[in-house]
């Protein structure tokens, strides 16, 4: 069996996994084990990612999707029932709802470019220019890397084609010198983006405490008073 | 939780690692995968799973509320100061080239500038590719990052004590 083979089954058990613990939290009515599902789910779509060479992502969701999230819907459920309500609507409406979104959005993905395709409009724009800063510095001090394609993640393992990006002018001095292109992106090219999300998390931040503090303390106000 | 003995010793095992892997993803984030927000979502877990298994009054020992708070303030302030001491350095804000100092590929106009106001990049600067710093993209990119990775993780811990400490509204 070849890679190609192997990779496709991994995905595809994760794929498999994934639906099925969506179906099954959907299908639950003891809100503690749906917490735990939504966790593993979390989990799987990171492993997920991971095989999408995307492991900064997979980080993420493994960090916050995985264990705060779940804490934080725990220390909610704490607060609240167990059980879920039983509904007396049907589930009809909504499942109407679902699959027409869910086909609305599998039909916008027609227009999509392949996965890894090239030609993408994503690797038209700046792609090449952040590439061509920073590439030649990844084989750190010898000879920079001259005219040649340039091989993006580990695609050529996957049944997508392989991202090939001509270096125009080799031996430029990198811009930014920092081997991990995401890093130099997210925060050079895009500084001011991150900076921007810095401040929106430490906002979040300030919003949670000043809503959970603030009554508790009119609270103790009014018992005192 | 805290009768579970196998719980507190895994916690115990672990907890180490955890929080090492945190600053590993984040000062590493230059070159391996991660940055500061990873880093921060991990060393907040790290923390979170210590509150969750030996109580939340053991976590707030570890994370003083107050200084999370000043904390998160203060990553915050490390990423717009790192802008701010660029553009005092005669370049854009957040043109972490600026960081570099006098020998910098932007020219002569800024020599005088980094020397009237001295800071760890310019060492780095005078050092070419042999230094220990850093030059001044990577430089700036490790600040800020650190910065991210700072707000991250204690706004995460503070919303954790926030939830946690929520008594049940009859």
């Amino acid at each position: 069996m070849n890679e190609v083979a192997v990779y496709n089954m991994i995905v595809a058990l994760l794929l498999v996994l994934l639906l099925g613990t969506a179906i099954t939290v959907a299908r639950m009515r003891d809100l503690w084990a749906a917490v735990m599902l939504t966790g593993i789910y979390s989990f799987l779509g990171a492993s997920w990612m991971l095989l999408l060479d995307a492991p900064d992502v997979a980080f993420t969701e493994a960090a916050v999707g995985a264990g705060i999230a779940t804490f934080l819907m725990l220390g909610t459920l704490a607060l609240t029932s167990r059980k879920a309500k039983e509904s007396s609507s049907g589930a009809l409406g909504p499942l109407t709802v679902v699959v027409v979104t869910g086909a609305a959005l599998v039909y916008g993905t027609f227009d999509m470019p392949r996965y890894g395709d090239p030609r993408a409009p994503v690797h038209q724009h700046v792609a090449p220019e952040y590439l061509n800063d920073n590439v030649p510095h990844v084989d750190h001090g010898k000879a920079r890397v001259k005219v040649g394609a340039v091989k993006v993640g580990q695609q050529e393992s996957t049944a997508a084609p392989t991202i090939s990006l001509e270096i125009t002018e080799s031996a430029k001095a990198s811009k930014v010198d920092v081997p991990n292109i995401v890093t130099a992106v997210l925060a050079s090219y895009r500084g001011y983006d991150t900076l921007g999300e810095t401040v929106v998390i430490f906002t979040a931040g300030i919003g949670v405490l000043l809503l959970l503090r603030g009554r508790r303390r009119s609270k103790n106000r009014e018992e005192s008073a | 939780m805290r009768e579970q003995s196998i719980l507190r010793i895994v916690a115990k095992l672990l907890i180490p690692y955890i929080l090492l892997f945190a600053l590993y993803v984040q000062f590493h984030g230059d070159y391996g995968p991660g940055g500061g927000f990873q880093a921060g979502g991990i060393f907040a877990a790290g923390v979170i799973l210590y509150g969750l298994v030996f109580g939340l009054n053991a976590a707030r020992q570890v994370a003083p509320p107050l200084t999370m708070e000043t904390l998160a303030a203060l990553g915050v302030l490390l990423y717009g100061g790192t802008g701010v001491v660029a553009m005092l350095n005669g370049g854009a804000f957040l043109d972490y080239s600026a960081l570099q100092g006098a020998d910098s590929h932007h020219g002569a106009g800024q020599a005088e500038q980094a020397e009237s106001h001295p800071e760890p990049g310019e060492a780095a600067g005078h050092e070419e590719h042999h230094g220990l710093l850093p030059q001044g993209q990577h430089l700036g990119i490790l600040i800020v990052e650190l910065g991210v990775g700072l707000t991250v993780a204690a706004v995460m811990i503070l919303i954790f004590f926030s939830f946690a400490s929520r008594e049940r509204v009859p």
